[in-house]
């Protein structure tokens, strides 16, 4: 049974950090169920039995405003976004922590939906909470709420997924379509009212990395799309290895509301962020049986790896586009904060 | 759900035309586009590697942020730091500095960051929200723009005045096109010999004034849009008619520009704005260079509500140090030539407007990739 609402009236006050009766409210309440065994809540510390095996571990903050947006909230992404980071190393993730920093003032309705999105997020990445931690700032120092998780997974790859095992050849997939998170929350955070709205697409990468090497698809490197989008990822791993990224832009999959929005605001979908796509970098001869795998959900095909250019001085990394024209241009990563553009 | 970013009939109609465009020219050309938007479509799917090569093309003035002078973004700052003021304007002004400052580059979020309480807008209308919401402080917008932007801000104007708003001012700084392109045309060394012209101005003022351009300068415009089509078209408008020795205004951007362009918007702008001479960020003083608030609403004017406001008309337009952006603005230079491009400025941290606008020609060969 869920608990009844609160009012609507009720907020977080500091005394519900303060460690005595009203925090012990706030935790039965709201927060006990969050954890899969509520009598941890109470421990300092929780005692995991993981899985033998090599772990990964990996930890973030979440300080998205606004708090809500279409298609999840701060709590989908404290869980995804973490769960996500872990898959990037070919893990499969098992336990979070999740630290949460609440605001005087924040809605106590708010709170409960946030919570409900960690839970329904933990249990789409298959993901447990095993400890937590509950601070209370005064109106003022916080944005109503910031959210950290540190999250283990157990490794389920023999090579290393990482940059420098990349090499000219390779092959470069991407898992679905760009930039529906950044322009859902540039849509909540602007007060645009995108008819139909558009939703962002946080969702768990790890089903679909799993997919990948139960498909014997050999992972050279991973890299979710998320601050920056797919051109910071992109210069990320052209940098350290002095390789060029070749990339067919008449490839890259955006959905006709994104490029609409895009083009209006004078964002380019390359710089904006995803919450639940990858760049895959796999072998030439796994490109097929890696297509087989990501194309279902809208995965594609958009580039391949060459050598660096040569030229005067040391070969440099870059990350070259192919227009539809057939002219070229260095992809640069993007600069700044992302400002709607004026005319 | 997800289409190829460009249509493919789109791509072999852009080939055809380039295959044209090299058919046809038979001379080298200097072609300006007038708007950075324009500018940006060209670097960003590189459309200049499609030329012929006696065909070259320069970038005009047309970002509204960059031909700001350094003297508004003064005031725009001295007015942001009073605590009864909420300064508000569109997010790329935040960023453009003004006149050296000790404090860094000397922009609006710097003063956000000491504390003023710096808005970011995305219509003039929420300024009128804002005045409303807090009667209790002074709302400044910070109006910037060509006539494609003014008319939102006369429809503000307007309801401002109707509702009788005592915390509502305007810093007003919008700009006319049509004089900056004669300026062009008439500066020493120009180099011009056709424009295309900026088709979503075009498309609120129409025509008439760039008939009057073309006749008198001896020079063809061609309306143009801003996809790579339309660019294409329009270059292809332009040398046909330079390669007969024409000079008249075509129009190449007929699904959005009519003659008469904007009736509705045009009365708008008349009704509340009068063209004043203005300076332009590397131009110096454009004679009708501005739109000013007529005198029956003069009383909106930032200057009229708060004295002490600094930088005079004079004050302050040209850039620091070495930033070329007067060159740049006026087409005499490229991005490259300037000795601080990519590296003392950048995005992150911009020595002239060029380079913190969307539509700044900076900006444009930084973020495509465009280094040497």
């Amino acid at each position: 049974m869920a608990e009844p609402a609160p009012p609507a009236t009720a907020r977080i006050q500091l005394a519900h950090g303060g460690g005595g009766t009203l925090m012990q409210q706030l935790i039965d309440a709201e927060l006990r169920r969050l954890y899969a065994d509520p009598d941890q809540v109470l421990h300092d510390a929780a005692r995991l039995s993981l899985p033998h095996g090599r772990l990964a571990f990996t930890t973030d903050s979440y300080v998205v405003h606004p708090l809500e947006f279409e298609g999840g909230d701060i709590g989908t992404l404290a869980v995804t976004g973490t769960a996500n980071d872990l898959a990037m190393a070919g893990a499969r993730p098992l336990v979070l922590s999740l630290g949460l920093i609440l605001e005087e003032g924040l809605e106590l309705a708010l709170l409960r939906r946030i919570v409900s999105s960690l839970v329904e997020a933990a249990r789409c990445c298959g993901v447990t909470i095993v400890t937590g931690d509950t601070k209370v700032v005064e109106r003022g120092k916080g944005d109503g709420a910031f959210l950290n998780t540190s999250g283990i997974g157990l490794l389920e790859v023999d090579e290393p997924i990482d940059p420098l095992a990349i090499v000219p050849g390779d092959q470069l997939l991407v898992s679905g379509d760009l930039g529906r998170h950044g322009v859902a929350i540039l849509a909540a955070r602007h007060g645009l009212d995108l008819q139909p709205p558009l939703a962002s697409d946080c969702m768990p990468l790890w089903p679909a990395v799993e997919a990948l090497l139960a498909a014997g698809v050999r992972l050279h490197c991973l890299r979710d799309l998320t601050r920056g989008g797919l051109a910071s990822a992109l210069q990320e791993l052209a940098a350290p290895n002095a390789l060029e990224l070749q990339i067919e832009e008449a490839c890259l999959p955006v959905a006709e509301p994104v490029r609409r929005t895009c083009e209006l605001l004078g964002f380019d979908p390359l710089h904006l962020a995803n919450e639940g796509r990858f760049l895959a970098v796999v072998p030439e001869a796994d490109r097929q049986r890696a297509l087989a795998v990501l194309a279902p959900a809208g995965g594609t095909w958009i580039g391949r790896v060459a050598a660096a250019g040569s030229g005067v001085g040391p070969p440099r990394g870059r990350v070259l586009l192919r227009t539809p024209f057939g002219s070229e241009r260095v992809l640069v990563p993007l600069s700044g904060e992302l400002l709607p553009r004026i005319c | 759900m997800s289409a190829p970013l460009v249509a493919t009939a789109e791509v072999a109609a852009v080939r055809e035309l380039a295959a044209e465009l090299a058919a046809i020219t038979t001379r080298p050309w200097t072609l300006m586009e007038v708007c950075g938007g324009q500018t940006h479509a060209f670097v960003r799917w590189g459309l200049d590697q499609l030329l012929p090569p006696g065909l070259r093309l320069i970038h005009g003035p047309g970002c509204p942020v960059c031909v700001t002078p350094a003297a508004t973004i003064d005031a725009a700052r001295a007015l942001a730091r009073r605590p009864e003021v909420i300064l508000c304007s569109y997010g790329d002004m935040l960023r453009v500095p003004g006149s050296a400052a000790d404090d860094g580059p000397g922009d609006l979020l710097g003063v956000r960051a000491e504390g003023g309480d710096v808005r970011l807008l995305t219509s003039p209308l929420e300024a009128l929200a804002l005045a409303r919401r807090h009667p209790e402080r002074q709302v400044v917008f910070l109006a910037v723009g060509f006539e494609t932007t003014a008319p939102a801000t006369a429809l503000l104007v307007r309801q401002a005045m109707a509702a009788g708003l005592a915390n509502l001012s305007l810093l007003a700084a919008h700009v006319r096109v049509p004089p900056a392109m004669a300026a062009i045309l008439t500066a020493e060394d120009n180099q011009v010999q056709g424009f295309l012209a900026a088709g979503h101005v075009c498309a609120v003022m129409g025509t008439t004034e760039l008939e009057q351009l073309a006749d008198r300068h001896r020079v063809p415009v061609v309306v143009s849009g801003f996809e790579p089509l339309d660019l294409m078209r329009g270059l292809v408008a332009c040398v046909r008619q330079l390669e007969r020795g024409e000079a008249r205004v075509a129009n190449a951007y007929g699904r959005v520009v009519r003659q008469q362009g904007n009736p509705a918007a045009r009365a708008l702008l008349d009704s509340v704005f009068e063209p004043v001479d203005r300076p332009w960020r590397g131009f110096g003083v454009i004679p009708g260079g501005g739109l000013g608030l007529s005198a029956p609403f003069r009383d909106l004017e930032a200057g009229a509500r708060f004295s002490n406001l600094p930088g005079g008309p004079e004050a302050g337009v040209e850039a620091q140090g070495v930033c070329i952006s007067g060159a740049i603005l006026q087409g005499r230079a490229r991005p490259m030539d300037c000795p601080a491009f990519g590296t003392a400025c950048t995005p992150e941290h911009p020595l002239g407007a060029p380079m913190v606008s969307s539509e700044g020609a900076c900006a444009a060969y930084h973020r495509y990739g465009r280094r040497g």
